[in-house]
């Protein structure tokens, strides 16, 4: 499809402005005037809106095919949280406004739903106290891992270097742990899927300063050990930190933070329905146990004892400002109409289902597929393509396979741990015809692995391209057109 | 219950396929015995009627209709209906990161389509896909050039964002990062003193254009001088600027980030924002965040997939050039629609709106009775000015008639209480121009 550059027309306009009603001079000296007009299209609102709709068309998204992709939790996104969110008493409020003078009353629906959303999700995953500032997942487990190197900087306790991180962790936690001025060590898991624990104690030492832990784990499990392990990690003086991005297997069934951890992120784009906009925005808050509330990140949204929502800036131990201002709030709103919807009894429902859908699937599909451990799953099942690679077809095949039949695939080759991994989620918001239909379709494409490799191996055909080459992309990158 | 798919009928199939009886013994089998909450504060659910209800409620406890004159990096701009109506789009913004091309060729194509706007309005080779915000963006800016010239050391001026500038100081405090910043001149970034400061350990120099002040420098040379010392040279600017200013590409920027909020997306309290980041060629390979490349698929047909991946975490773990993976992806494609809408001569009549009425709002404000200039030689869209009297206090009183006239510059410079900063967008009417004046002297 074409560009909107390729579109563009001298003289076409798509946009209208208001005219100029003041005089037409401004203070930019000549000299710093750019000489030519940059480059952007000149197009008609219509083609505009035309163009994005066709490209918008080549995408698959959770409305229009069943989208199972694993570690993402792919829920339904409902549609009174976008008309929430796009309240103009919301989105036309300027970040600043409550700090200036007399700004803080005109701001206080905001507020609430900032410090609302912190105390709900306070309640259900077990913490004192929440931060929404964090912009992403990754950027909550960064603020985590600093909220760590705070404590133990307040303790003296220099030596503790070291996070430890299982070997099935998202590539994430390594790296947030490095922005934040860790080393990380690996630990192993066992052949059950859980954490080995015998190798967990041969790092643990003077220098860990805590073990980042995914709960329930990324090859879909709950780690039964998981008190005993916390209790370890804090009786050598490390702190445990939660990556809540599989929280969702556990709503309203687990809290975290009363189980031994003392620092967690939810993504708010997975367990909490916000959209994931094709690769953000989404929302990483951070939620700690006492020890780590003094280090909280400001400004923080506090309750005055008449009622009133006010902003706080100074906090001697806090680490500072780590996002301009109080979070995502567009999808923190989305998050908090979610959890007003479910409810105490909705969010255990949730749970519950997500759980019951992946294990339907795992029983369904393991006869055809590899397991590394064949045990109850939590809210995804990792099947391992093992068997057809043998045969020449790859998890990649499969999924391009599954593509044509008009789903899109599960997360592939991840956890790294597991050879030729599909990792399927479900989510409780699909429905049991949903995950037969993909069922049947998996089983068929297992089935023509055996019978017309090839015909697996030529997918997709029914996608606007066919496989693109990646090598030439890598060498030859042709990142804009200029 | 909403949003839950499966009937209790539905739920009994699958339970006997598992060999369960409830969700009792699934949990058990699952071997999650730990004790569950007991939720008892989270209340029952509310239907959507009552939670629509409960959510305007709170939005009409907010006050949208002042005139505002606030700005200090995020401005209130026309956002054309067009945008929200594309990025309201479920293809778009129910699609997770593009990782199967096949299937997000949509996506794919929005993100190169923005890369490219971006490198045409900052005059710059290579843009990734999105990061947070500019404060973080300019965080990964830093990065990137301690990555590239193995130093320690960031020179950063203070005309740079102080919000910015304390993102800075935070992620910084724990990776031996020496910060060094630079006080401002009257309203100018000290360029001389900037230099002074570089030394051989400098990784980069860290400033802003318009910088905070809203007061545009000559850089040409000044790059030079950094270049010269092998240190590089980043800027923060402000994208709608950049339609009638000389592009950052052209003065010599290596790394050029924004906080892209202006370009069509709403202030929403603060987020969600974009984090625009562009770069030379030769940092690309360097560079952190998603970047969408443009390549041929098997019939020779071009398509878009995600690229260069190796710089990732999800490749490289601890050794990636960032931990970011989410980014902001819907607000670049809002970013993208709104500079596709607005258009090439539209964008220029934009800022040509904000410039020329913020010259008049200068000078009508300066000919009120004891409100001096602070510089002001040259701007776009922002100011300062010096009221006779404490700025937070003067503006405390303006909100009470119905004005956000500016930012108090005392909070973050303590030798400036008297300063406020004032923005004007192409949404200000001469005549609210006009009733801030009157106003501001009424309360002087």
């Amino acid at each position: 499809m074409k560009l909107i550059f390729e579109r563009s027309k001298k003289g076409r306009r798509g946009s209208s402005l208001p005219k100029m009603d003041v005089p037409a001079k401004n203070a930019i000296p000549a000299k710093f005037k750019r000489k030519e007009a940059a480059n952007l299209p000149e197009v008609s609102e219509q083609d505009a809106v035309r163009h994005y709709t066709l490209l918008s068309r080549k995408n698959m998204g959770v409305d229009t095919n069943f989208y199972p992709l694993g570690s993402c939790t792919m829920k339904y996104n409902p549609k009174v949280n976008e008309r929430v969110a796009s309240l103009p008493g919301f989105t036309e409020l300027h970040p600043l406004l409550p700090q200036l003078r007399r700004g803080g009353a005109l701001t206080q629906g905001a507020l609430e739903v900032i410090y609302e959303t912190q105390r709900l999700l306070c309640e259900l995953l077990g913490f004192a106290d929440c931060t929404m500032q964090p912009l992403a997942g990754a950027h909550g487990e960064l603020t985590g891992v600093m909220l760590m190197a705070a404590y133990h900087k307040s303790r003296k306790d220099h030596a503790r270097k070291v996070l430890l991180i299982p070997d099935a962790a998202h590539g994430t936690n390594p790296a947030s742990a490095m922005v934040g001025g860790f080393s990380t060590q690996t630990v192993a898991s066992d052949a059950q899927g859980n954490v080995d624990i015998e190798d967990l104690k041969s790092h643990l030492g003077p220098e860990t300063a805590g073990f980042m832990l995914t709960c329930p784990n990324t090859l879909g499990l709950f780690d039964p050990n998981i008190e005993k392990i916390c209790k370890l990690v804090h009786d050598t003086g490390g702190l445990n930190y939660c990556d809540g991005a599989n929280q969702n297997a556990v709503m309203g069934r687990v809290a975290p933070g009363n189980i031994g951890f003392d620092v967690m992120h939810v993504n708010i784009h997975k367990s909490f329905s916000t959209p994931h906009g094709g690769g953000g925005p989404g929302a990483g808050p951070v939620l700690v146990g006492d020890c780590l509330v003094p280090f909280l990140p400001v400004s923080r949204v506090e309750k005055r004892d008449d009622g009133t929502y006010t902003l706080r800036y100074h906090c001697k131990d806090s680490i500072g400002y780590i996002a301009p201002f109080y979070g995502n709030f567009g999808i923190i709103l989305r998050a908090y109409a979610y959890i007003l919807t479910l409810g105490r009894e909705g969010l255990i429902r949730v749970g519950e289902n997500a759980v019951l859908s992946a294990n339907y699937m795992r029983v369904k599909l393991a006869p055809y597929f590899d397991q590394k451990v064949d045990r109850h799953c939590m809210h995804e099942c990792v099947l391992s393509a093992s068997p057809q690679a043998k045969k020449g077809v790859h998890a990649l095949d499969i999924a391009k396979a599954l593509i044509d039949r008009g789903f899109h695939p599960p997360t592939m080759y991840f956890p790294l741990i597991v050879p030729e991994a599909l990792m399927i989620e479900p989510t409780e918001t699909e429905s049991k015809e949903t995950l037969d239909e993909f069922i049947e379709a998996l089983i068929e494409i297992v089935k023509l692995v055996d019978t017309d490799p090839e015909s697996i191996i030529a997918c997709p055909l029914t996608t606007p391209i066919k496989r693109l080459d990646e090598t030439l992309a890598a060498r030859k990158p042709n990142l804009a057109s200029i | 219950m909403p949003y839950i798919a499966n009937t209790k009928e539905d739920q009994q199939a699958m339970f006997e396929t598992i060999g369960c009886a409830d969700f009792s013994e699934m949990w058990n089998k699952s071997q999650v015995t730990v004790a569950a909450p007991s939720l008892e504060n989270i209340p029952e659910g509310m239907s959507e009627f009552e939670v629509m209800s409960k959510m305007k409620q709170l939005a009409a406890n907010n006050a949208t209709e002042l005139h505002t004159f606030l700005g200090a990096g995020y401005y209130d701009h026309i956002i054309p209906a067009a945008v929200g109506e594309i990025t309201g789009r479920s293809e778009f913004y129910t699609a997770y990161t593009p990782y199967q091309p096949e299937a997000s060729q949509g996506t794919l194509q929005a993100i190169y389509e923005y890369q490219s706007m971006i490198c045409r309005l900052t005059g710059m080779p290579v843009s990734n896909a999105s990061l947070y915000d500019g404060g973080t963006a300019l965080f990964e800016a830093m990065m990137l050039a301690i990555r590239s010239t193995r130093r320690r050391q960031v020179v950063v001026s203070e005309a740079v964002s102080p919000i910015f500038r304390e993102m800075l100081h935070a992620y910084s405090s724990n990776l031996n990062i020496e910060l060094i910043q630079v006080p401002t001149g009257v309203d100018d970034s000290s360029q001389k003193e900037l230099l002074d400061a570089i030394s051989d350990r400098t990784a980069c120099v860290i400033v802003q254009y318009p910088n905070f002040f809203g007061t545009i420098e000559a850089w040409e040379e000044f790059n030079e001088k950094v270049h010269a010392k092998k240190a590089l040279s980043v800027c923060s600017t402000y994208p709608i600027s950049l339609a009638l200013l000389t592009p950052p590409g052209e003065l010599g920027f290596d790394i050029v980030t924004a906080e892209g909020q202006s370009l069509g997306n709403s202030l929403n309290f603060g987020g969600p924002y974009l984090g625009i980041m562009a770069v030379t060629t030769k940092l690309m390979r360097k560079m952190p965040g998603r970047v969408c490349g443009r390549t041929v698929d098997s019939e020779d047909k071009d398509g878009f997939v995600l690229t260069l991946q190796t710089r990732e975490q999800h490749i490289r773990r601890e050794s990636a050039m960032s931990n970011i993976c989410s980014n902001e992806s819907l607000c670049a494609l809002t970013a993208l629609v709104y500079m596709s809408c607005i258009g090439k001569q539209g964008l220029i009549e934009v800022a040509e709106l904000c410039a020329s009425k913020a010259a008049y709002a200068r000078e009508l404000l300066l000919a009120i009775d004891g409100v001096e200039a602070v510089g002001g030689e040259a701007f776009f869209n922002e100011f300062v000015i010096q009221l006779p009297c404490d700025a937070a206090e003067a503006v405390g009183k303006l909100i009470d008639k119905g004005f956000a006239a500016g930012f108090p510059l005392g909070r973050y410079y303590p030798d400036r209480k008297n300063q406020l900063l004032v923005a004007v967008t192409e949404k200000r009417t001469k005549e609210e121009i006009k009733s801030l004046a009157t106003a501001l002297e009424a309360v002087l």
